[in-house]
């Protein structure tokens, strides 16, 4: 779906004030997570993510933090289908957190949306430090070659994202 | 202007939408691997199944591109059937070529299917002509990928004196000596890009952040800490910082990228048959980039050889999906022997 914007639309690296942050991690947090598991499902549903590497998802817990937003999404694979977890509060200082994430990725905004557009690779941008993974590194990979391999659908699936460019 | 003959761009597919993304940006050649450790990147969720396969190979050739798949790690006893099996499905699948690195499977591959065209592996580690033509002889290699060590001299005397093809690297991560011969990651965890075509396989790498710092750790060994604004590097051995007499550095070889862009002429004037850039782990983004400006790069020198100037914009691309702080121009360049 990605692959609508028109060629020479190119994200560029920013780094939203940090009072935005501050607002950010008052907001309640789980919209986030409900958005992502969303799509991820649709992505399951449609068969897009190989049923191998999803196998292997399967219990653990993910935690996905934009930096410069303050915003955050927990999420777990259990049966099939990806389940927003529901906490509040900055993951990174809740105290008495019950829940150990098994995976972190830590990224500003524009990181993530470079990342989700496949304008930047996410060794570069680690390379760089602007993308940082903790927790389980293996599978960290499987779920970086995962989203690596799906083939995004061509415009006709998505007409609502038609473009000029195609 | 003096015409000359470009070399072949080969370009790295750990996935469908990288291939694509090959082909769509000018590679003439892509690499693949099974989704197993006959491949040296034989990470977790990386790498074609069957079905993925056909269907790259059908897209290449659409477009007149050819496929190579690469079976380049070293049958482990007691299960060379699974190399075997591999060769023979790609036989079957019809891709161009295999790149092998054991002799015994060179060996298999030239017997058993005598019609497929053999690449030697980097892996393999023929750094002499004499090793070259020996390939040739045995199991009618028709085309050599050279180790990294070699300096643009050596190469071009290997070129010299054998009539099998030389491919060469071009882009990518250094893995840094001894290719096919590297035990540091097995030092480590037990396990090497030879055994089970991974160096420091994930499992074993944990990433520690902490205020102001990340650590590296390879099985629990502590082999780098970067400052937060200082540029990272994969978790291998010999990319680590090691105290040695009281110092601390990196003492095998720092965290960089090979990049030929300012010798290609000579590259290509020593009569390299095919360039290769590194990276099957990368993803779709990458291969984009840096196969688009590698095309750029040949194109412009097929214009006109002598007058070819690197461009600063493609420097810049390049820069931007290496690893490490700096691009190198490996041991090409080097003074030594
Ligand atoms: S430790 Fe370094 S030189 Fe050895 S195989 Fe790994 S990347 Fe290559």
């Amino acid at each position: 779906m990605f692959e609508s914007f028109p060629k020479s639309f190119t994200i560029p690296s920013f780094k939203l004030p940090t009072f935005v942050s501050a607002v950010g991690a008052k907001l309640p947090q789980w919209p986030h997570a409900v958005v992502l598991t969303t799509g991820l499902n649709a992505a399951v549903k449609m068969r897009l993510l190989p049923e191998d590497s999803l196998e292997l998802l399967e219990g653990k817990t993910f935690l996905v933090e934009v930096l410069d937003t303050g915003s955050h999404a927990r999420f777990t694979f259990r049966g099939g289908l990806f389940r927003p977890l529901f906490k509040t509060g900055s993951p990174a200082t809740s105290e008495g957190a019950t829940v150990v994430d098994d995976l972190v990725f830590r990224a500003n905004l524009s990181a993530f949306l470079q990342l989700v557009a496949r304008q930047e690779d996410p060794d570069t941008l680690f390379f760089n430090r602007q993308l940082t993974i903790e927790g389980d590194t293996e599978l960290g990979l499987v779920v970086k070659n995962m989203l690596d391999a799906v083939e995004w659908p061509k415009l006709p699936h998505f007409p609502g994202f038609a473009t000029s460019s195609r | 202007m003096p015409q000359i003959k470009l070399p072949e761009l080969v370009c790295p597919a750990g996935s469908l939408p990288a291939l694509k993304a090959a082909v769509d940006n000018g590679a003439d050649t892509v690499y693949f691997g099974y989704k197993n450790s006959t491949n040296a990147r034989n990470f977790a969720g990386l790498n074609f199944d069957e079905k993925a396969m056909i269907e790259g190979i059908r897209y290449a050739h659409a477009r007149g591109r050819h496929v190579l798949m690469a079976i380049n790690t070293f049958p482990q006893p007691g299960r060379e059937a699974e190399w075997r099996r591999a060769v023979d499905g790609a036989a079957d699948l019809g891709v161009d070529a295999v790149i092998l690195a054991d002799v015994g499977l060179l060996d298999y591959a030239s017997k058993r299917h005598p019609d497929l065209r053999l690449h030697l592996s980097v892996q393999g580690s023929a750094t002499s002509y004499e090793a070259v033509n020996f390939a040739q002889r045995e199991f009618g290699v028709r085309r050599a990928v050279l180790p990294r060590v070699l300096t643009l001299a050596q190469v071009e005397l290997v070129i010299k004196n054998t009539s099998v093809e030389i491919e060469v690297f071009g882009f990518g991560s250094l893995c840094v000596m001894n290719e096919g011969r590297c035990w540091l990651s097995s030092y480590a965890t037990g396990e090497s890009p030879n055994t089970v075509g991974a160096c420091s396989p994930a499992k074993f790498v944990k990433w520690e952040k902490a205020p102001g710092q990340m650590n590296t750790r390879l099985n629990g060994i502590l082999i780098d800490r970067y400052d937060d604004n200082e540029p990272a590097g994969y978790p291998t051995l010999c990319k680590g910082r090691f105290e040695v007499n009281g110092e601390t550095y990196y003492a095998l070889e720092e965290p960089t990228s090979l990049n030929v862009l300012e010798i290609l002429p000579e590259i290509v004037k020593i009569g390299v048959s095919a360039i290769k850039v590194e990276g099957r782990q990368r993803s779709p983004a990458y291969v984009a980039q840096v196969t688009r400006t590698l095309r750029a790069a040949l194109d412009e020198l097929g214009r006109d050889v002598d007058h070819f100037k690197v461009k600063p914009t493609w420097q810049t691309e390049l820069a931007k999906v290496s690893e490490g702080v700096q691009a190198t121009l490996g041991a090409y360049n080097r003074p030594w022997r």
